[in-house]
């Protein structure tokens, strides 16, 4: 009984887990600026590309990840410039900018890289709770993907550069008539979500290996989990990521994955039926 | 001279004459110096590649070495190749516009049984020939479909009876692909596993693109198995080797995987995940015999890469070598004339001697069993010569009912 308990909860955490590391870096970009990154997917694959090249160069794991996320990051900031920048406030037209940056990315990624998956193995091992094994490296991706929910927090929260992005977003001609730049706030807002995506490439590629097409096994869960977390990114995406990978972690555990998707998206079906805005459409205030 | 109307169109008439006079001639003349067109669709790209991409390079230098040694009937061979991009869709689109507008003489390829049974039809509508070489569930009964892939009487028989009287894994957890390959293997693992006196406590499926098996890990653990076999097919599903040995572990509990080693899984995954594996194959590049050695050095010359090739690749080069050798046999490229001579073709290819059975277009060959090694690569354990396909020969006869068309499936 402890053990079934003990399973179920390993499940639910990690579920929860991988659902708040793909949404983060969509919420950031999404929920502060009202950008819908299609390409969010292939930030993610360029991330684990990056860190199956730089552990094959020889470097430890973490340092792979930090030099995914500021590859990625700085990336993130090229694309802001030469393609987002112009099309603020054009919904429609950011749509169709960045799934065209992503069939591009993927065609090119296929081209320079090669067609054929690459993946990294990890030496963690297993612990036993009972007679029952758990990946050691699914715990680490759990506390990875929760550490970046509470250093985005307190980013926002309790410094100025937080205070910053959150002024741009309220308002951002009072923001400029303050002194700062929106067009260097949406910048760094933009490389920081792009950050994040490539962060949680590098942390599923061990699990999930890397191969040129596999932003598309992420992005729609990704985009149903910060639509449905509604306006506020922080809030949202960790209700709506605890909401949907407990269903999902419960009904994979007692039936079968299938069981666990299907059962993720009928929720969000019904979630957005009731909540037309998300979670927290209604909210005024909060991060 | 001054040109008017009349001699306008007397010049005009002649001229137009002399020149399709060329066109005429070669057209009247001969097909035969018109190359034997090959369609080739594979998944060069997308998450079924891992089998396709030694299969293209193999298939070229099989018809590269072909036109070297003066072709085929006197005619030169040229592959049309398709990237069906692991997408059905594509595969059916361009097997139709192979026989429609590109006029193929053969269609070689798709390595899904998903893909097969979408060009199938297609290659029936048009009175083709399909030259399938891949390893599948069996049971496929089409006089226009040739398999040169091992299929469940030759792999997985001889899988199970090493791993439930051999080494004594009766009880057994069973994971597939969640598509006609997976589903109706699974129901062969299980007849088989039952008529041998084993166990099979459990069969789940998963979706191609699945790549999170934590729940099923846990499940295993749970159902406290002795074995756990895998008929797991495409990128997404390598993962579950990686899961695997990290949270449960070969030396723990023993794994054996149907389609282990064809997606070159050896190579992507790292040794120790590699190591412990079991499976069952008619050819790996280390093969103790010349002619794979032969095959391995001429494959790494014509392609300029030297990593492992593996039986997919191989297949490649057999389905060419073999459908050549039943063109020469039948002395015309019509698809109708070669499946006449398709029963009792040979080729001795690097896995061995290759012979297609004319009562159900499917091909004896080798077996051997072997497992995953410390260095990527595999070790053999058992080797079997010339392994009929009993499965699909119990339930098919061309012979006898040569329009029959349809896939036989195993009654549990």
């Amino acid at each position: 009984m402890v053990q079934q308990f003990a399973t179920g909860a390993y499940l639910v955490l990690f579920s929860v887990s991988t659902l708040v590391l793909i949404s983060l870096g969509l919420a950031v970009i999404f929920g502060l600026m009202r950008v819908i990154n299609l390409a969010h997917g292939e930030f993610i694959m360029l991330g684990a590309y990056c860190c199956v090249f730089s552990v094959k160069a020889g470097m430890p794991l973490w340092a792979a990840f930090a030099v995914s996320a500021l590859a990625i990051g700085v990336f993130g900031v090229f694309v802001e410039r030469v393609i987002i920048r112009h099309l603020y406030g054009r919904l429609v037209d950011t749509l169709l900018a960045t799934w065209g940056l992503s069939l591009f990315i993927v065609g090119a990624v296929t081209t320079f890289l090669g067609p054929q998956g690459q993946g990294i193995a990890t030496d963690f091992g297993n612990i036993s709770v009972g007679s029952l094994n758990l990946s050691v490296y699914n715990l680490i991706l759990s506390a990875i993907a929760l550490g970046m929910l509470a250093v985005t927090w307190v980013l926002a929260r309790h410094t100025r550069f937080g205070l910053l992005i959150r002024g741009t977003m309220q308002n951002a001609e009072i923001a400029s008539a303050m002194g700062v730049s929106p067009d260097r706030v949406y910048m760094v807002t933009f490389g920081f979500g792009s950050a994040l995506a490539g962060l949680a490439g590098a942390v599923l590629v061990p699990l999930t290996g890397v191969s040129p097409t596999l932003g598309l096994a992420f992005v729609a869960k990704a985009f149903i989990t910060v639509i449905t977390g509604g306006q506020l990114p922080l809030i949202g995406t960790a209700t709506a990521s605890a909401l949907f990978g407990t269903i999902d972690g419960i009904l994979a555990y007692v039936y079968s994955s299938v069981v666990g998707e299907v059962g993720l998206l009928i929720v969000a079906v019904i979630v957005l039926r009731l909540l037309p805005s998300g979670i927290t459409g209604r909210m005024r205030s909060g991060l | 001279m001054s040109f008017d109307r009349r001699r306008f169109v007397r010049t005009a008439s002649g001229a137009l004459a002399f020149v399709s006079s060329y066109g005429l001639l070669a057209r009247a003349g001969i097909a035969q110096t018109q190359p034997i067109k090959i369609a080739n669709i594979l998944d060069r790209t997308g998450g079924l590649n891992p089998y396709c991409l030694k299969q293209i390079k193999a298939t070229a230098m099989a018809v590269d070495e072909l036109n070297a040694a003066g072709g085929l009937l006197g005619r030169k061979l040229e592959i049309i190749f398709y990237d069906s991009q692991s997408n059905n869709q594509l595969n059916s689109q361009y097997a139709t516009q192979a026989f429609a507008r590109d006029k193929v003489d053969v269609l070689i390829g798709g390595v899904t049984s998903s893909s097969r049974e979408v060009m199938r039809p297609i290659v029936n509508r048009f009175r083709g020939l399909y030259v399938y070489n891949a390893l599948y569930e069996g049971g496929v009964c089409d006089r226009r479909h040739v398999s040169t892939g091992m299929v469940p009487a030759q792999q997985i028989e001889p899988l199970v009876d090493y791993v439930v009287n051999e080494k004594g894994a009766k009880k057994a957890y069973i994971l597939a692909a969640d598509y006609n390959y997976g589903q109706i293997t699974s129901k062969w693992i299980q007849k088989y596993l039952r008529e041998m006196g084993g166990q099979d406590l459990a069969v789940e499926f998963f979706p191609l693109d699945v790549t999170n098996f934590a729940p099923v890990l846990s499940r295993i653990q749970a159902a406290k198995p002795e074995v756990v076999w895998s008929a797991l097919v495409g990128d997404a599903h390598m993962s579950f080797y990686r899961q695997y040995e990290s949270t449960i572990g070969k030396k723990n509990l023993m794994l054996v995987g149907t389609v282990y080693g064809a997606g070159r899984e050896n190579v992507a995954l790292s040794p120790a995940e590699n190591e412990g594996v079991i499976m069952a194959t008619s050819f790996i590049d280390t093969l103790p015999t010349a002619a794979a050695k032969d095959f391995v050095e001429r494959f790494k010359k014509f392609s300029g890469e030297d990593d492992y090739i593996g039986e997919y690749g191989e297949y490649g080069y057999r389905g060419v070598m073999l459908w050549a050798e039943a063109v020469k046999k039948a002395g015309s490229v019509k698809p109708d004339d070669v499946i006449k001579a398709l029963g009792g073709t040979q080729f001795n290819g690097p896995g061995g001697l290759y012979t297609i059975d004319g009562q159900t277009n499917h091909t004896v060959m080798d077996i051997h069993l072997a497992v995953g090694n410390a260095n990527g690569g595999f070790d053999l354990l058992k080797s079997f010569k010339q392994r009929q396909p009993v499965d699909t020969q119990q339930v098919c006869d061309l012979i006898k009912n040569p329009n029959d068309n349809r896939q036989y499936e195993p009654k549990l």
